[in-house]
């Protein structure tokens, strides 16, 4: 597996010691790593998950809408943070893989090295009351 | 491919007679190819005595993997800047805020430098592409890595071997695992499977907490870093200037007694050449 850019490397180490969920994906939208308070949220660790494309993840806690509605992959604030190169922010639900379902906010913001170059996106994200 | 150390020190020029052996001047490192091409690695004050040394050579091409002081601080007494009959190229890492030229003038200028580099007119300088370059027949990658600022490290590969340089580098920062996964390991991609590599080294184990995040290693990082990446030689680089031949002598010793590579463990010292094979 090819060596990871720095940038996403040492977002990782950031994200390994914060107690705020972090998820992070490659420009491709896989994922790549969420730290232990992620894993909190929803609801499985991230050894048990590995990497995983976009399109895998994306429907794998089965994101919804206020009104049960199910969100798209192009809609997530990932997915958005990648394509427009801006941040991005949402509030939905999730189906935790402990069973419960919660709604989380969550801020992406995507993560461009210098000079312009693309390498990924991060999401910060919480638990919200509806 | 030759590889010949005239700064080994980092951080600050530190001559002495306790620093004889390893060198007191900073980062500078020649590498030249059987064809006559060289490359300049860092301009610390070991690159004086490098240019005065340099021969015949039309061209020389100076890469600099971050504009620390210790890494640029002997750029202005590189004697081919000032002789019209070398063209040098000099590259480094691109920056959003300002170009390199402008980045460099902030000390090639006055008052720090009498001299400005506006003023030396057959100087070429480039912006490091993110993706491999040739440089006469040499093949050069610069990738980003774990240091303070934008640094780079070099894979450089010429007849038919391959060389790392990773003069400032802290690979395990924050990583309780490392060496755990080449992917997620910085600096992995320029030194896997090479015939030498050139890393920082600059602490012992004891040191090491106290300057996490400084962007250096201890002797032992660069061994498991150099276990990982499938290295063929490691050279120990960048000593800390509180470090004397001595002290050099009994670190290098410990960390290889206590990590057993299965490949050489050589400090670097000013002025030694090594072929890379």
């Amino acid at each position: 597996m090819p060596q990871k850019p720095i940038e996403l490397i040492l977002m990782r180490q950031l994200a390994g010691t914060l107690a705020m969920p972090l998820f992070l994906v490659d420009p491709a939208g896989t994922l790549v790593f969420y730290n232990p308070a992620a894993e909190r949220v929803l609801g499985l660790r991230f050894d048990e998950t590995g990497e995983m494309p976009l399109a895998e993840w994306s429907r794998r806690w089965l994101p919804t809408d206020d009104a049960g509605g199910a969100l798209p992959p192009e809609r997530l604030p990932l997915a958005r943070a990648i394509a427009e190169r801006r941040p991005a922010h949402g509030a939905f639900w999730i189906a935790a893989l402990d069973g419960a379902r919660r709604r989380i906010e969550v801020t992406a913001v995507p993560l461009i090295a210098v000079p312009d170059h693309l390498v990924g996106a991060a999401a910060i994200f919480w638990e919200a009351t509806a | 491919m030759t590889v010949r150390f005239w700064g080994t020190r980092g951080s600050l020029a530190t001559p002495g007679r306790a620093t004889a052996r390893y060198g007191g001047n900073t980062s500078s490192v020649e590498v030249r190819t059987a064809d006559g091409q060289v490359l300049v690695l860092d301009a610390g004050t070991g690159i004086r005595l490098l240019g005065a040394a340099i021969g015949g050579a039309r061209r020389v091409d100076v890469l600099l993997s971050h504009l620390h002081m210790d890494h640029i601080q002997g750029l202005g007494f590189f004697a081919p800047l000032f002789d019209p009959t070398v063209a040098v190229h000099l590259w480094g890492p691109a920056a959003s805020d300002a170009d390199l030229r402008q980045r460099l003038a902030r000390y090639l200028s006055p008052p720090l430098f009498p001299v400005h580099l506006r003023d030396l007119t057959h100087l070429a300088v480039h912006a490091l592409p993110m993706e491999p370059f040739e440089v006469g027949g040499v093949r050069i990658l610069a990738h980003r890595t774990c240091h303070p600022g934008l640094t780079v490290g070099f894979r450089i590969e010429a007849d038919g071997r391959a060389l790392a340089y990773l003069s400032d580098h802290e690979p395990a920062l924050g990583h309780p695992g490392f060496p755990a996964r080449a992917e997620w390991t910085s600096g992995y991609a320029l030194a896997r499977d090479v015939d030498l590599l050139v890393h920082d080294g600059q602490y012992t184990l004891d040191e090491y907490p106290s300057h996490v995040g400084w962007g250096h290693s201890a002797v032992d990082h660069a061994i498991a870093f150099a276990r990982l990446a499938s290295a063929r030689r490691l050279v120990v680089f960048h000593h800390d200037p509180a470090h004397d031949d001595a002290a050099i002598d009994r670190l290098t010793a410990e960390a290889v007694a206590r990590l057993s590579p299965a490949f050489p463990v050589i400090p670097a010292a000013e002025d030694a050449c090594l072929a890379v094979e």
